[in-house]
């Protein structure tokens, strides 16, 4: 039943917007205009420009709004719960690529407030398995592209990623990844730390260091992009063709008859809906439970914090799995670092004062002349630990009831391709080939995809 | 940097704990199934409010022990069957007020 309902809203929606085409061309934004209710726009934006920005910067006019408010409808087609950059992606996804526009994205708070904007804004695609690797090179080829496709400028900056390693064992993970990466078209290598000196010139790579440097992973394409921006231009785009962006609705429970999903109730009032897709991180198993769904999810805070801007003088990613520790230069001058996830499951979002001082710590054994450095701010965000450092996707044991979870701390790097294969997955209704290695089934039959020696620092 | 009671050398700060998780019952490795098995490797709750769970005090008496913590607000509290504690009074006194604030909400 709810496929027939999904395939002929395909069929409809498509009909709709391009009549001499397939639904699944990628061109809808030329299709014509259908009146009122969703997809009254056909994924058109008011552009951005050069000219418009001059334009608007002479005559002072405000800028059109960016994303919609609307009425909880009765129902929807899709409902996605979690506004972040997973919610945001497959919804613009199976809008434009699927023609499905009837689709409701809801937000316990606002949109990229989660997970979405508390990462430190690192892509890369330097993975350890296959089935990782070509996962997330699909995600930097969406990114390379995303400012040109969502009209936005998102600021990707492929600056260069360091892996840092200080033992023999970290330098052997290094040589592994680095040629299961080449087998897979990544461009990765591994460099000496005269090679690492030239592209961090403030970096300790003397042998006198507590933590002799002894190599690094080098990953030319990673880089850093402006979280906020991706959010933004994915809910701009997905709001162009009519989907439903609902802030401050909270879903308090999913509504499940004979294995099959019939609806959310949200604090806004009930919705009706055979899909609903879990795209929440941090409280995601507070989601599946409501859907009587188990999955191998612990929660676990992971902290960051940010410095002063300074003048730029670091112009790659440095990550170092021994040290805990990661660190890169945004625009706007000031060093954002990162940690391990804490020593124990918890939801509190609330900084520690140890975490500090052992970052600090960290990065002055790295780069001694930062110790007059001041920071600004840390904060935590809540990172959702599968018992393989790899994600859950896909169809669950509830027909109708898709999750997009278990994203540790490597999420947002995966935004746009999660976002492309879940829209995928539930228009066509089959599993697409690019994420059939993370379906939740693989803890019960034992087929784990141990991402841990790649995914993650401090192991 | 919140301190757990150990039972037997007192409160201590979280950094000289390991966290154990909840546990559970370990299924028998001689009768069980591979799924069964996988199960209790992999599945676990993660429930956001009060939590049972076991610390092993790795810097100090090398026991494990068990405490009950709200997984939000990081209180703490004793479970019911425990320990004769002497030395815990303090952090006793703090997770009662904790727990009727809790049961308000």
């Amino acid at each position: 039943m709810l496929n027939q309902r999904i395939q002929s809203n395909v069929r409809e929606a498509a009909a709709k917007a391009l009549p001499k085409r397939t639904a699944q061309a990628t061109g809808s934004r030329n299709g014509s205009r259908n009146g009122g209710g969703n997809g009254a726009r056909n994924g058109k934006t008011a552009r951005y420009s050069a000219l418009s920005l001059l334009s608007h910067g002479l005559t002072k006019k405000d800028w059109p709004v960016a994303w919609h408010k609307h009425d909880l409808a009765k129902g929807y087609d899709v409902v996605i719960i979690g506004g972040g950059i997973h919610g945001l992606a497959t919804a613009y996804y199976l809008a434009k690529n699927h023609g499905i526009r009837n689709v409701a994205v809801l937000d316990k708070g606002y949109l990229g407030g989660g997970g979405s904007g508390r990462n430190t804004a690192i892509l890369r695609s330097n993975y350890l398995t296959p089935e990782g690797i070509r996962f997330y090179d699909r995600s930097v080829k969406l990114y390379e592209g995303l400012a040109a496709d969502l009209n936005f400028n998102v600021m990707f900056s492929q600056r260069g990623h360091l892996t840092l390693a200080h033992n023999d064992a970290s330098l052997r993970t290094m040589r592994w990844r680095a040629e299961v990466n080449k087998i897979q078209g990544v461009d990765s290598d591994v460099i000496d730390p005269p090679a690492i000196k030239k592209l961090v010139p403030y970096m300790d790579v003397s042998e006198a260091a507590r933590y002799p440097i002894l190599g690094a992973l080098y990953h030319p394409p990673g880089g850093i992009i402006r979280h906020d921006a991706v959010v933004w231009g994915y809910a701009r785009a997905a709001d162009a063709y009519g989907v439903h962006l609902h802030q401050q609705t909270e879903v308090t429970a999913i509504d499940v008859s004979d294995g099959q999903v019939t609806g959310v109730q949200t604090n806004r009032g009930p919705i009706s809906t055979p899909v609903v897709v879990n795209c929440t991180a941090g409280w995601s198993t507070l989601i599946t439970d409501m859907a009587g769904v188990q999955t191998p999810i612990q929660t676990f805070p992971l902290q960051a914090a940010v410095t002063e801007p300074v003048r730029p003088f670091l112009d790659t990613v440095v990550v170092s799995g021994t040290l805990h520790v990661y660190v890169s230069q945004t625009d706007r001058g000031e060093l954002v670092f990162g940690a391990s996830v804490d020593p124990f499951t918890s939801y509190s979002m609330r900084g520690s004062l140890e975490f500090v001082e052992g970052l600090a710590g960290h990065v002055l054994e790295l780069m001694p002349p930062l110790h007059k450095m001041r920071l600004l701010r840390q904060w935590a965000g809540l990172c959702d630990m599968t018992p393989d450092y790899s994600p859950i996707m896909g169809p669950t044991p509830v027909k109708g009831f898709y999750v997009d979870v278990g994203w540790g701390t490597y999420g947002f790097k995966a935004g746009p391709v999660s976002g492309e294969s879940m829209a995928e997955c539930i228009a066509t209704q089959r599993t697409p080939e690019i994420i059939s290695a993370f379906g939740l089934q693989r803890f019960t039959d034992g087929e784990l995809v141990g991402e841990k020696g790649a995914a993650a620092v401090g192991h | 940097m919140i301190q757990l009671p150990c039972p037997w050398c007192g409160p201590r700060n979280v950094s000289e704990f390991r966290y154990a998780g909840e546990g559970g019952s370990r299924p028998d490795p001689a009768t069980t199934t591979a799924q069964q098995w996988r199960r209790y490797l992999y599945m676990h709750r993660n429930p956001l409010g009060w939590t049972k769970e076991n610390w092993y005090h790795g810097s100090g008496c090398r026991k494990y022990f068990s405490l009950e913590r709200h997984t939000e607000t990081h209180e703490i509290r004793t479970p019911e069957p425990q320990v004769e504690e002497t030395s815990t009074s303090e952090n006793a006194g703090e997770s009662s007020v904790a727990q009727e604030a809790v049961e308000a909400r």
